[in-house]
């Protein structure tokens, strides 16, 4: 059968290739021919750091594995291996265990870009929903990978959160003996969280990434304006008015964001890897102990807000079942947000003051969970924690009330930019 | 947007720069990983030199010691036995080690810095087995001109007392001599050079 | 430029996150703060020296290599077979200490390997403890420290620092208060409390040095890769300006 010539009319090795394999087609569709809107601003950089991050922390990971030996009685002795005897070690151990923090920084920041700018709004739920899959998965990934270094933070990081299970009704306490395999966490613990964290969890996070990007580049980029640039297109081209290609304007402008970006991580790995305690704890460096709990036990800084808010809600009848529930539900109503907005408008730019006093509160309230879920527990705390949770929740489930009640300014035509 | 008014060179020259750089700074971040997978400080304390006390070798007998995971003989050649090794010279393969690999101090038929002692890895250079020593000669079921020396099972292949290898076996070379010194008369340490 | 003060900001905001942390994590205890310093190779081989001679006998150090140490700190291979080994011991083998295995059965404890200590408590504490010990009649050794109340380790560096008590500060005292201090000494040492507390600093930065030994290559790459991308930066910058300027 006769091939039938690729439309790019490449010759040479690339047109062997196209008759056989979409690579120009690739290389145009998502890069010099995807067309972007002009206006993206700071918020927009996060995107792509958290595509470097990913990379980062998959390359790092794989060298890392090929050094570290699972198990009780190796694990917290091969970390020391990598970090004394494997030439660079160090090194590549602090690039993967920065990298989980930053990886959690940058995406924070990716989704507030989306709350500010109605990144979620039709047609682009489906692009939220698979991104607040990729924040579950990786919170299960960071997870894992808190527990693999078997010091005594990751034992008793492993045995507080796998004892949640323990609060759900009648099967709970079962659960967690199954999830261990074994009494309390042990040597089965660490290797199938090992198996997780390097195999299934990276899987599904690699695949979600990839539908993430397919649904976004099927319906296009938001922008701070919310307004969607495929309305005025070019009549002779078909090219939106207001869109520049990808490749080269945005890649340039990337590449400058991921220097600074790197700037910075950077020189936390050389030069404050432990990030003050909180990247890196003091007591795991300590081997894990079943004996010895270490005296203040707080997650890990990224999971603070949640713990803040398991810590929070008062235990019903003796459980901390309805805790868990809050915990999961923070995360879980996340997801809701494409169908909870109700505003004519996307962008925050064009929101009334209600969308904004409530966002505004939600902030506070996140850092102030994050602050708390990491501090010894007190009673201010507890109280600052539960109207911060308060605010958290109502923000997601007064969101359709305020969205519609609120006033709007009229979106423009098209996108507003002033050349730099 | 327009292209309109460009200064091509200017924009060719910085896209070159970066890019350059970029693949500079790229192949800087390879090279830790890379390195990564040398041997570890580990594994290179584990392959650390091996001192053999000759005193527990009586002449004529074989001791194996194992050296960065490989087996390394030492024998103690009897007198007898270093005389033989000229015997032989018209059956072997490589005579003067010129094709084969030892340390540039190893010298003569020997192979040996003392001529009573010879240091050798024992994989046979063929496909890696480990020959037995067959020090006894005659004997005709192995060579018609057996001197005493190296039996390999696999594949038959034959060296003398020096780890010289006979004509018509598989393995195309000697065996190959480690770097050794002598601390002492009756100390020799494998996996240091003599200075 | 309005981008450019943003990405400032958040560089700011970035880097003070790290530094604000430390400042709380060690914040809030009553430590004293110490100054590491691991790049002051002679004081880390006085460190070396002194943990060998002082405290090898009872505490391990079993992730950090005799060689390893001695090219980080400088130490020929000569001084180093012939003033901080055992003779059993190989270059290449870890520090492991001369203690028995029964230690536990007279000291009631097992004294605890070192090679993290520095890192799972922390310089600060190092430094204290070593300056904490007083006389206290009740413990079975005579001795206590009151950063490690309780704790089952003699006072090794007596003959050293001397012997200090407690001293009892009451409420309301007039001039004393924070700034008090909480020993005085009862019986002075071969060394004064100046030449002590430099001891203590040598061990204590040889002791962090021992938790973390690459942390004097990684603070030297880092200022290399942190120069790099400065220039790339640059140069990044301009050709981002450089394609912009087609959109208007």
């Amino acid at each position: 059968m006769a091939i039938v010539p690729n439309p790019y009319k490449t010759t040479g090795f690339l047109g062997w290739i196209d008759d056989r394999f979409p690579l120009t087609k690739l290389w145009k569709d998502h890069l010099t021919e995807y067309y972007a809107p002009k206006n993206f601003n700071f918020w927009y950089y996060f995107g792509s750091l958290a595509l470097l991050v990913l990379v980062n922390q998959l390359i790092t990971g794989i060298v890392l594995t090929m050094h570290y030996k699972p198990g009780a009685e190796t694990a917290f002795d091969s970390v020391e291996y990598i970090m004394r005897d494997v030439p660079w070690g160090n090194v590549i151990r602090y690039m993967h265990s920065t990298g989980a923090s930053a990886f959690f920084i940058v995406v924070f920041l990716h989704m507030y870009r989306g709350l500010l700018y109605g990144s979620y709004r039709k047609p682009r739920e489906l692009i939220w929903v698979f991104g607040a899959l990729i924040f579950l998965v990786l919170m299960a990934e960071a997870f894992c990978g808190y527990v693999l270094p078997w010091g005594n933070m990751s034992y008793w990081g492993a045995q507080v959160i796998i004892s949640l299970f323990g609060t759900i009704p009648v099967i709970g306490p079962d659960m967690v003996i199954w999830i261990q395999g074994d009494y309390s966490p042990a040597d089965a613990t660490l290797n199938r969280l090992f198996s997780l964290h390097v195999i299934a969890l990276p899987f599904v996070l690699v695949g979600l990434v990839v539908a993430h990007l397919i649904a976004l580049h099927e319906v296009g980029s938001n922008n701070p304006d919310g307004v969607e640039i495929k309305k005025h297109k070019d009549k002779a081209t078909g090219i939106p008015l207001d869109g520049i290609p990808f490749h080269p304007y945005y890649t340039v402008k990337d590449i400058v964001g991921v220097t600074v970006f790197l700037m910075v991580f950077c020189a936390i790995i050389f030069w404050a890897p432990d990030g003050g305690g909180y990247f890196l704890e003091k007591p795991n460096f300590t081997p894990a102990s079943a004996i010895n709990t270490p005296p203040h036990i707080t997650p890990a800084w990224y999971f603070g807000s949640f713990y803040a808010i398991l810590r929070a809600t008062p235990p019903l009848l003796g459980s901390a079942l309805p805790g868990v529930i809050a915990m999961f539900g923070a995360v879980l109503v996340i997801f809701f947000v494409p169908w909870l907005d109700r505003s004519p408008v996307k962008s925050i730019r064009y929101k009334g003051p209600l969308f904004k006093i409530a966002l505004a509160l939600f902030t506070l309230a996140f850092i102030a969970l994050s602050y708390y879920g990491m501090q010894p527990p007190s009673a201010t705390g507890t109280l600052i924690s539960r109207i911060g949770m308060a605010v958290y929740f109502l923000f997601f489930f007064l969101m359709p009330v305020y969205t519609k009640m609120d006033s709007y300014k009229t979106e423009p035509e098209r996108v507003t930019h002033e050349a730099h | 947007m327009s292209t309109e008014g460009v200064d091509t060179s200017r924009r060719r020259f910085l896209t070159l720069a970066t890019t350059g750089m970029g693949v500079v700074g790229g192949a800087a971040v390879v090279w830790p990983f890379l390195a990564s997978l040398k041997p570890s400080a580990k594994a290179q304390a584990a392959g650390a030199p091996v001192t053999v006390d000759l005193s527990a070798v009586e002449p004529g007998q074989k001791l194996s010691v194992t050296w960065r995971g490989k087996a390394v003989w030492v024998v103690r050649r009897t007198p007898e036995m270093v005389a033989s090794l000229d015997k032989v010279t018209a059956e072997l393969t490589d005579p003067e080690s010129k094709s084969s690999l030892q340390p540039d101090y190893v010298k003569g038929a020997g192979r040996s810095i003392k001529p009573d002692v010879l240091v050798t890895i024992g994989n046979c250079t063929h496909l890696g087995c480990i020959p037995t020593y067959r020090p006894e000669h005659p004997a005709p079921d192995i060579h018609p001109h057996w001197e005493g020396g190296f039996f390999c099972p696999c594949h038959g292949s034959k060296f003398d007392l020096a780890g010289r290898v006979y004509k018509g076996s598989p393995a195309p070379v000697n065996l190959v001599i480690p770097p050794h010194r002598f601390a002492s008369d009756l100390s020799v340490v494998i996996g240091e050079d003599q200075a | 430029m309005k981008l450019t003060k943003v990405l400032a900001s958040g560089l700011i905001a970035l880097a003070s996150l790290g530094v604000g942390g430390s400042a709380v994590a060690s914040g809030g205890e009553s430590h004293p703060y110490f100054a590491v310093d691991t790049a002051n190779l002679a004081g880390l081989q006085r460190g070396a020296r002194d943990f060998m001679a002082y405290c090898s006998g009872c505490h391990s150090l079993k992730y950090l290599r005799y060689n390893r140490m001695a090219a980080d700190l400088g130490i020929p291979e000569a001084s180093l077979k012939a003033k901080l080994m055992f003779a059993s011991d190989k270059p290449s083998d870890v520090i492991v200490s001369a203690m028995p295995a029964t230690a536990i059965d007279w000291l009631g404890a097992q004294p605890p390997d070192l090679s993290l200590t520095a890192r799972s408590r922390g310089a600060d504490w190092v430094a204290d403890y070593l300056q904490s010990f007083y006389l206290d009649p009740s413990r079975p050794l005579g001795v206590n420290n009151t950063v490690l109340p309780g704790a089952s380790m003699p006072h090794v560096l007596w003959e050293l620092q001397g012997w200090q008590a407690k001293v009892e500060h009451h409420e309301g005292a007039a001039g004393e208060g924070h700034g008090a201090k909480p020993f005085e000494l009862v019986q002075a040492g071969k060394l004064s409390p100046e030449e002590y507390k430099k001891f203590v600093g040598d061990l204590t930065n040889f002791l962090v040095y021992a938790a973390e030994p690459g942390r004097e290559h990684r603070k030297a790459v880092g200022w290399k890769v942190l120069a790099f991308l400065s220039v790339f930066l640059v140069l990044a910058y301009m050709l981002k300006k450089e394609y912009w300027k087609d959109v208007h």
